[in-house]
């Protein structure tokens, strides 16, 4: 985690099948977002599109990273994997729609709500994916001077 | 209803200790699936689920949910006890199956945290 001024940035790898560190980047920025004074609505918007993007990684992908940057116009989260890629997006954003393995699913995860809750929780959202590359995930969460108190 | 009285009717134990046992439990979220959490679940105290991962504590705290339940005496790994007590989150046991603790609580007037009903 970095401070640039009004600024805070951190940076996290993230391993496919990794689930015991799965959570850290997203509880990270929480604890940022809080320690600023963003408000509890807004920060659990992130929060939850932040975890959902890092499972993603953990579930479908080799490896992958998440960066995250606060600044008092906006939340940046980017997320960018090495993994099998999206075929189709459309259905990929369905609610429902899952390729994860039984095993995942018996973990709790894999029930087709990922994409579809990052995108409901994000003010912008872009979804990138070549097949056989890896995928990037770009969400933006729009803050005004008002909610960002920057109380550090 | 206080956290020590959602603890006695379920004939409970408190594994990981993080809120008086006066918390007041109001709404309560029952599910195995995570993402199901974090996408239907709104203001809520309680989290009840058969899961005994540390991934369950990830969940509750990044859903702002403050006690977790694990029913049918799953064995607790002691990785969900130390996440449970790193991220400050309650954790109980019981041997009851979920759809008898959710009747329980249910009948005692607790709402679920995805409607408010």
């Amino acid at each position: 985690m970095a401070s640039n001024r009004r600024t805070i940035e951190g940076c996290f790898q993230l391993m496919g099948g990794a689930f015991a560190g799965a959570g850290a980047a997203s509880s990270e920025l929480k604890t940022v977002l809080m320690s600023l004074g963003v408000p509890q609505g807004i920060v659990r918007r992130a929060s939850i599109a932040a975890f959902e993007a890092e499972m993603n990684v953990i579930i479908h992908a080799v490896a992958g990273t998440l960066h995250y940057e606060v600044t008092p116009a906006k939340i940046h989260i980017d997320v960018t994997d090495m993994g099998p890629g999206i075929e189709d997006i459309d259905l990929a954003m369905q609610e429902g729609y899952s390729t994860a393995p039984d095993w995942v699913r018996e973990m709790g995860w894999g029930a087709g709500m990922g994409l579809p809750n990052i995108k409901r929780n994000a003010d912008a959202f872009k979804l990138d994916s070549v097949v056989g590359e890896g995928t990037t995930l770009e969400i933006n969460i729009f803050l005004t001077e008002e909610n960002y108190a920057d109380n550090t | 209803m206080e956290l020590s009285g959602v603890v006695e009717l379920v004939c409970g134990r408190i594994v990981v200790k993080e809120k008086d046992e006066s918390f007041d439990i109001t709404a309560v979220c029952t599910t195995d699936m995570m993402s199901d959490v974090l996408h239907f679940a709104k203001k809520g105290e309680l989290l009840v689920t058969s899961l005994n991962q540390s991934q369950v504590i990830m969940t509750a705290e990044i859903a702002d949910i403050p006690v977790v339940m694990v029913v049918l005496g799953k064995k607790i790994e002691k990785e969900m006890t130390a996440m449970a007590e790193k991220k400050h989150i309650t954790l109980l046991s019981t041997e009851l199956p979920m759809f008898t603790v959710c009747g329980m609580l249910y009948a005692k007037g607790l709402k679920s945290c995805v409607n408010g009903k």
